[in-house]
């Protein structure tokens, strides 16, 4: 089992004939990921080959599913045509939509996010800004590196990306349910609630390893979701302690806004509902593996 | 971006939002030519983007040409919790203020969604009337998709309870004031006080806006509004090679990959300072998924030109790029940064880990550059980085 992601999953890929979608195409299907389109209304009815897997182009969402049955479609559409991207992928109601683009307008994603909510939720967004996720050994839907770690009973869920891939490694033995990014944006699809609950829900998940960094309220949010309603071990790791009032810390959302968004507020508050919260990514790491092997 | 009131209020004004005529002047004396043309008085108003400033007496009326002269000359140089006045608005003097109101959009993170927020008791720190009386601050979402209307300005009106007499005109400035959110992809909108004068007008008499740098493609007019002069010149040099550098206070220089792994980074070698006389991280330095060579040279140049810098930490996961194309990075930009001239005399803890590791810390070993030392666990990184910053 995994979350929101499996060998089942039938994904596509927007904006797949640019740079950047080419180049995870490539390592998305090297990951074994039954990806069975692309999306470029310009090029619709062509096809492209990655390593002798020819991957049909479609004119639109719609007819990919349509032409495929595709569940799942993975953006790497730039900025300025992120929005109407994700509106057509909402339109089509592909279930899931996992956009990878940094750099989208808060409007922008704030728009369709309100759009989703409008259309009754029928696609789940993952990211803005995001690696994407990972179910080891089944499928990669973005740009999560997919020989750091194999199946395992640990699941992750992280608004950071390398710090998915830190954590991925340290406990590369023992391995992940699934891997989720959920992107450093401040308006995003899915939040840490909406993943913990699903791998509180997968029986294949032992315990879950929660990333957090500054900014808004995520993480105290995620803290009483935790309380009322996780059985399983969390172990969480917030980054950010450092970082000055009222500076952007590389992600677009990861600013401490006067005394809202401090690390230790949300390690307290993470604590308070039983996580143990490591020091460092390292001690994180020790963390569960304690709970694991203890 | 956070912008000064005379630039908010420019935004007002091109949006439709009502304001006072003003003009901004960096000299005293051009305070002469400006407070004729706006009658004879004015109210002089330091331009800091910082709160308190009228209690700070940052904020003078002039009541003659001559006097804006003077009163623009104390004003001009003053500093303002830390903020020098570089400049000063002239604002035509308003008609008496009969009542004080506040007014803002911004983006409420948690719901996902706008939020209008507005109170008939403006004119104060709105942070202390959401404290003390939250009763008096209505909260309403506003739909991104939808937007302000004409309804839902009625509803933000009728939810503050604004008196019946100036209804309709805070309705409309509710409408263009959404507009000017909208249309300067801001983050945050704010009129306080949004102030009812004696003649029966309502004007946006001080402002905020916060700008997203995300929307710099479509914003091609935001460039301008920059504050180039207060930017740290070292900020300003890595924003010019597109690098996502935050000068911090600290000794030990960082340059990571990834925006968590480099913050994570920072406060791991915080903790490791403790144990070395305190030392703290220089700075923020992203240089992102890529790590090429000339990347990394560029960061490490940004890094190497800080003063404050005495040794410096590169943190690196090799995720989709491999260590080796990450340590051959590091080996060339240090010949490209002594080709130039430069003076690399810093010591340098490199760590990598994570895709094809053992090929990097081999490429690392084998160059055996003098100031490059490897420690392969982040923690253990972190303190040798720390040992050698408090060692100089």
């Amino acid at each position: 089992m995994a979350i929101f992601l499996t060998k089942e999953s039938k994904v596509i890929v927007q904006g797949m004939t640019g740079a950047t979608g080419m180049k995870h195409t490539k390592l998305m299907l090297g990951d074994g990921t039954n990806i069975v389109g692309g999306v470029n209304p310009r090029k619709a009815g062509t096809s492209v080959d990655f390593d002798g897997t020819s991957v049909p182009v479609f004119g639109s969402v719609a007819e990919a599913m349509e032409k495929t049955g595709a569940d799942v479609s993975v953006l790497f559409v730039p900025p300025a045509f992120a929005k109407a991207a994700v509106v057509e992928a909402i339109d089509a109601e592909i279930p899931l939509a996992v956009v990878i683009t940094e750099g989208i307008a808060v409007h922008d994603s704030a728009a369709f996010w309100a759009y989703a909510k409008a259309k009754g939720n029928k696609t789940r967004i993952i990211g803005p800004n995001c690696p994407g996720l990972i179910t080891p050994g089944q499928s990669n839907a973005g740009i999560i590196p997919g020989d750091i770690t194999k199946p395992g009973r640990i699941g992750l869920v992280s608004k950071s990306g390398t710090l998915t891939y830190q954590m991925m490694y340290e406990l590369r033995d023992i391995g992940f349910s699934s891997a989720v990014g959920i992107g450093g944006d401040p308006v995003i699809g899915t939040t840490h609630i909406d993943a913990l609950a699903a791998f509180e829900a997968d029986p294949e998940t032992e315990l879950i390893v929660m990333i957090g960094e500054i900014g808004g309220d995520a993480e105290e949010r995620a803290a009483d979701f935790i309380k009322a309603n996780v059985t399983k071990p969390v172990v969480g790791y917030v980054a950010g302690f450092t970082a000055p009032e009222g500076k952007t810390m590389g992600h677009a959302g990861a600013i401490v806004s006067g005394s809202s968004g401090t690390a230790q507020a949300k390690k307290e508050a993470l604590e308070a509902a039983g996580v143990k919260v490591g020091k460092t990514p390292t001690e994180t790491a020790k963390l569960a593996r304690a709970i694991l092997e203890g | 971006m956070d912008l000064f009131e005379y630039q908010a209020r420019d935004l007002f004004a091109k949006h439709g939002v009502p304001v006072l005529a003003g003009e901004v002047i960096d000299t005293p004396e051009a305070a002469r030519e400006v407070t004729e043309r706006l009658g004879g008085r004015s109210v002089v108003k330091a331009q800091v983007k910082v709160g308190g400033r009228g209690k700070a007496g940052g904020v003078k009326l002039a009541s003659s040409p001559d006097d804006a002269v003077e009163k623009a000359g104390q004003i001009l140089g003053m500093d303002i919790k830390g903020h020098t006045v570089h400049k000063v608005m002239l604002a035509e003097t308003a008609p008496e203020i009969a009542e004080e109101y506040y007014v803002s959009y911004l983006l409420d993170r948690t719901n996902r969604t706008f939020l209008a927020m507005a109170s008939v008791e403006g004119g104060m720190d709105i942070e202390e009337v959401a404290a003390t009386k939250p009763e008096a601050l209505a909260k309403v979402p506003v739909d991104a998709h939808e937007g302000v209307t004409e309804e839902k300005a009625a509803e933000i009106v009728a939810a503050a309870k604004f008196p019946a007499e100036v209804a309709d005109q805070v309705a409309d400035i509710l409408v263009t004031l959404w507009e000017t959110f909208v249309k300067e992809d801001a983050l945050l909108v704010e009129v306080n006080p949004l102030a009812k004068v004696a003649d029966g007008r309502v004007i946006a008499l001080d402002g905020k806006v916060s700008l997203d740098a995300n929307a710099d493609f479509r914003q091609p007019e935001h460039e301008a509004l920059e504050d180039k002069a207060a930017a740290n010149p070292l900020e300003a040099a890595a924003k010019a090679k597109n690098l996502n550098y935050v000068k911090l206070d600290g000794e030990v220089g960082i340059i990571g990959n990834g925006a968590g792994l480099v913050m994570s980074t920072l406060d791991v070698v915080a903790y490791a300072g403790e144990a070395h006389g305190g030392v703290k991280p220089a700075n923020f330095l992203d240089i992102g998924g890529g790590a090429s060579a000339e990347v990394m040279a560029n960061g490490l140049e940004i890094i190497l030109g800080d003063p404050d810098v005495k040794s410096v930490f590169v943190n690196v996961f090799g995720g989709i790029t491999a260590c080796d194309e990450v340590a051959n990075g590091i080996v060339q930009a240090l010949e490209l940064l002594k080709s130039k001239g430069e003076d690399v005399n810093k010591p340098l803890v490199v760590r990598l880990d994570g895709n094809n590791a053992e090929l990097g810390r081999k490429i690392l070993s084998d160059a055996n550059h003098p100031l490059v030392q490897r420690v392969d666990t982040m923690d253990g990184a972190a303190d040798k980085a720390a040992e050698l910053a408090a060692a100089k």
